[in-house]
């Protein structure tokens, strides 16, 4: 007996189905060659419109003209950087590409790290989603980049963010970062990634347009590597996941508007897509299950312009032509138009490339873990994207005119006209504070500073200890992970920026982040070996961030390769601007370091009682873009500090030797708020204090200014009295500026000429103020 | 050697580290599966952590009706040890194992810290340790407070059934700062907190996790030895 339906009408007519909306096929787009269209809607300008007609020869049906058009926008083509981003080629020489198993135009790099070990890492940007819908676009930003990882045939094993939001103060910072928080966390920890670090930056100019970068980090054996591609004749291509629905279909195009939806009495969904972790960590289980099994020869994740740049990049990267049929994808919502199933970006799903006689094997583990696998279409011979729906042929065009051969732009680029005065603006200007109570006053004002306070509140929500391979995560300097127990063989990694340093000059700054992101992971003793990087500049069409951005590229580029460090991949994220403000240039690097044993790594913080402090690297009057300068002064101009790579590369290579040799008992990088706070964090860290005397140099500094110069190249390390000689040995051999600061010990910070500081008031200070702000 | 059973439902995360705190502690883990109501002959059941079925509807409540949750009840009413951490206590409660349940943190937020525990109880996962020893072990949950009516709360204390505390105030808000519990029996524990996330210095906050799984393996050892 059925109690949910009520007795059926007996003379009633039929309910009448809506009608389907016409399909405009390849047949009716030749046939009606001056149909107007929306491609002005769509994102894409007259000459860009003309292109596609020319090479189809026809006026594009609506499906290919909603292919194209989200193919070609700025965040799948990169017709804005493309001719910057070449640089990274140009400079990577073939003994930098010696440990790359895949690189950049790949979903992520992929790196040898020995004994027949690859990781990949990528870093990525979801940051307009996330200032709509804070948690879901945070939430689906690590979705994306997971998947990106999880398409080269890796397991994920780690994440990471670096978030930028307006002040801690300001109203919608309130609901912006709390939103963030919760979706990376609530979708990291959902899909047993540990997070093992990143950043928390608050600055004026994010309040209208926050920066959500992630960071994703997989495993595989070498032979395990997979790449997207379409090839052999008669290979099927199955799409897996999720159901394909109206999410995340581009809310600023034609296909949001009335003119598709007319008569069918559909509701369309929000432009930022929702996430569902749960599917989405089935879905990595199965992916695994079905690369052991050796079931898969191509694959790529669906994200950003979903079927679209799916199809179109597996076919464009094989060696034929593909048929793909669309009344075979699974849907989510009913009637939906052959553009809009391919402009979905319903969340968790991948596309395989399949041999016919493996499908059944491959639907035999999709079934185990009940995710849903259809086969939606084959490779074929030729050179054809062809896409079917409803009988009819939507789509046929040749694939890499979609995938690759998009608008590429030269964008006019000026160095601003304010460029000379900000740079002449120096703090020198400012006072700096003397005597033992101001400088300890300004000490405490940093620790509590939302620059520089405890990061716990955020962290404290992210799960960093599944899958039990973490052995540091934040507020360590740098997050690391065992990829094989057996061994201990693991990797170290850090993503950075500083944005006001890229500010004053975008070129120093860039290679300021890179220097950075070095120096955090050699703090742990691992050998930096790749990059990845996520570019978050304003609008392309200002020549000023078109400046900015070439010379970060630039910057970044040739400071790699003064490195020997390949960049294996990233993201270049336009347009984050508010009105015509844009926001501080914003080159985020991730850099990936390798531990032989991570039990030999060096402990982030102080080492054991008695122990004796160091600070390797020199210290010069650089005060200007720190945060002191900030904080204190609400100053930003003058010159970043200065850059020497060779010193962090001689900086990065006595670390890793003192790591292997068991030298070191602690050590942390100095980088924001200078000396003071690096000495602040590590005691805080390890719970120990310390009796430090500050070193003038040859410059005969102050001592704020040792304290706060935000000088690169430097670390403070602790080593065990009996060590100091070799420590010093090797300083001396290497031509490494260090000097001895003092001791471990007691329960403050005891800095020569500054009032005592003790411990328990400087971690009630850091630990107290996003709490207060965002609780 | 004995054979622990580790349960992986769809969702489940830490059943990795689950099969290594059993390996380390010198048993043999042994897979199960949820899809598959067969226990394999395993001499006791560790259910772990995660967000099985993806915590839809209430946390653990899809899981405890799987198919090798029936074989699961059914030892562990019969004396089988069975533990069930984070995610695997609230399967227990809501498959009735253990009574209580586990509701949204007061906080409202996912709480990771590392957290002091008092082991209050002997049972079956605890006799390696002495009642009062303090551990320290990492807590991860969103929905990790420990909640049931006054009368329930009493007789668990008065039967000696709160068999881990937290020894600050619970981050989570649990009611009496309750951690873990057990059955009458002491066979069946549950609690938030994550042992298999505290065996090794290098990966955890120390080793006092282990002692969950050493303290098993020497009572099903003994109870061999005498059969």
């Amino acid at each position: 007996m059925t109690l949910s339906q009520g007795p059926a009408p007996v003379d009633a007519a039929p309910p009448e189905a809506p009608p389907l909306p016409s399909v405009d096929d390849v047949e009716n787009a030749t046939a009606t060659p001056d149909e107007p269209q929306p491609h002005a809607a769509l994102g894409l300008r007259d000459e860009e419109y003309a292109r596609i007609r020319e090479i189809l020869g026809r006026r594009p049906t609506e499906a290919e003209l909603a292919m194209y058009s989200v193919m070609w926008s700025e965040h799948c083509s990169y017709k804005s950087s493309k001719v910057h981003l070449r640089r990274f080629g140009e400079t990577t020489t073939e003994a930098m590409r010696a440990r790359l198993l895949a690189g950049i135009g790949e979903n992520a790099g992929v790196v040898d790290v020995g004994d027949g070990w690859a990781v990949t890492f990528k870093i990525e940007s979801h940051n307009h989603p996330s200032y709509v819908e804070p948690h879901q676009g945070a939430a689906t930003g690590v979705g994306g980049i997971v998947r990106d990882i999880m398409a080269m045939g890796a397991r994920p094993v780690a994440v990471m963010d670096a978030l930028r939001v307006g002040p801690l103060d300001a109203p919608d910072t309130a609901r912006v970062l709390p939103g963030v928080v919760s979706g990376v966390g609530s979708y990291g920890n959902c899909l047993g990634l540990p997070n093992i670090g990143g950043e928390v930056v608050f600055d004026p100019g994010y309040a209208g347009n926050p920066l959500v970068n992630a960071l994703c980090v997989g495993v595989l054996r070498h032979e395990d590597l997979h790449l997207a591609f379409a090839s052999g004749a008669g290979n099927k291509i199955v799409l897996f996941g999720a159901r394909t629905g109206l999410d995340g279909i581009g809310g600023v195009s034609v296909l949001a508007s009335e003119t598709f939806a007319e008569g069918t009495g559909r509701k369309k969904l929000p432009s930022v897509q929702v996430g569902d972790p749960f599917a989405e960590k089935v879905l990595i289980e199965c992916c695994l299950e079905l690369f052991s099994g050796g079931l898969v020869v191509g694959i790529q994740d669906l994200g950003g312009a979903g079927l679209s740049c799916a199809t179109s990049e597996l076919a464009s990267a094989g060696d034929g032509g593909m048929h793909v049929d669309l009344d075979a994808v699974p849907l989510r919502a009913e009637n939906m138009t052959a553009a809009e199933i391919l402009s979905s970006e319903s969340q968790e799903r991948m596309c395989a490339v399949v041999t016919p006689e493996n499908v059944d094997a491959f639907m035999a583990v999709c079934r185990r873990w009940d995710v849903t696998a259809t086969v939606i279409g084959e490779v074929t011979e030729g050179d054809r994207l062809r896409i079917t729906h409803r009988g009819a042929t939507v789509v046929d065009v040749p694939p890499r005119t979609v995938a690759h051969d998009g608008p590429v732009y030269q964008r006019p680029y000026a160095r601003p006209d304010d460029q000379d005065a900000l740079q002449a603006d120096t703090v020198a200007g400012r006072p700096r504070p003397s005597g033992a109570a101001e400088i300890a006053a300004q000490v405490r004002t940093l620790v509590a500073s939302p620059a520089l306070a405890s990061r716990t509140w955020v962290t404290e929500q992210y799960d960093r200890f599944v899958r039990g391979n973490v052995t540091s995560a934040a507020p360590a300097d740098a997050g690391v992970v065992r990829v094989d127990e057996s061994s201990g063989r693991g990797v170290a990694v850090s993503i950075d920026a500083n944005a006001r340093f890229c500010r004053l000059d975008p070129r120093a700054g860039a290679q300021l982040a890179l220097a950075e992101s070095v120096r955090n992971v050699a703090s742990s003793g691992a050998v930096p070996v790749a990059v990845t990087d996520c570019l978050n500049f304003g609008s392309p069409e200002d020549p000023g961030v078109m400046w900015q951005f070439a010379e970060a590229v630039a910057g970044l580029a040739d400071g790699c390769a003064a490195m020997g460090l390949p960049v294996t991949g990233g993201n270049v994220s336009f347009y984050n601007q508010t009105g015509t403000t844009a926001i501080l240039p914003t080159p985020v690097v991730g850099v990936l370091g390798i531990l032989e044993d991570v039990t030999r790594s060096i402990t982030s913080g102080l080492g054991p009682e008695g122990h004796a402090v160091w600070l390797l690297g020199e210290t010069r009057d650089e005060l200007d873009g720190s945060t002191w300068a900030g904080v204190v002064h609400d100053h930003l101009g003058g010159l970043p500090p200065r850059v020497d790579l060779a010193a962090e590369a001689r900086l990065a290579e006595l670390m890793a030797g003192a790591a292997v040799d068991g030298l070191l008992s602690g050590a942390h990088d100095l980088s924001d708020g200078g000396l003071a706070q690096a000495l602040v964090e590590a005691a805080v860290a390890t719970g120990r204090g310390a009796t430090i005397a500050l070193p003038a140099g040859p410059d005969g500094l102050d001592a704020a200014t040792v304290l706060f110069s935000e000088s690169a190249a430097r670390m403070l390390v602790t080593v065990a009295p009996g060590d100091e000689a070799e420590l010093a040995r090797r300083c001396a051999e290497a031509g490494q500026p260090a000097a001895r600061l003092g001791e471990v010990g007691g329960d403050a910070l005891v800095i020569a000429g500054v009032e005592p500081l003790p411990l328990a008031e400087l971690r009630a200070l850091g630990e107290a103020t996003l709490p207060a702000a965002l609780d | 050697m004995t054979r622990i059973g580790v349960i992986t439902f769809p969702g489940t995360l830490d059943d990795v580290d689950a099969a290594r705190a059993v390996r380390y502690a010198g048993g043999e883990p042994v897979a199960l599966w949820h899809d598959d109501a067969d226990l394999h002959g395993v001499d006791a059941v560790v259910v772990p952590g995660g967000f099985s079925y993806g915590d839809y509807l209430r946390a653990g409540a899809i899981a405890a009706r799987s198919p090798v949750m029936g074989p699961v009840v059914e030892a562990g009413r019969a004396g089988m040890p069975v533990l069930g951490i984070c995610n695997g206590f609230q399967i227990l409660c809501e498959a009735g194992l253990l009574p209580g349940a586990l509701v949204r943190n007061h906080g409202l937020r996912f709480v990771c810290r590392e957290v002091g525990l008092r082991v209050e109880a002997a049972t079956a996962w605890t006799s390696s340790f002495t009642v009062g020893q303090e551990l320290r072990v990492p807590l991860k949950s969103g929905e990790g407070r420990y909640v049931a009516d006054a009368a329930t709360l009493d007789a668990l204390e008065a039967e000696g059934r709160v068999v881990f505390r937290y020894t600050e105030p619970a981050p989570n808000g649990a009611l009496r700062d309750i951690a873990g519990v057990s059955s009458a029996d002491g066979r069946v524990v549950g609690l938030m907190p994550h042992p298999e996330h505290a065996i090794d210095a290098l990966t955890g906050p120390g080793t006092d996790g282990l002692g969950l799984f050493t303290s098993v393996l020497a009572q099903l050892t003994a109870t061999a030895g005498l059969r």
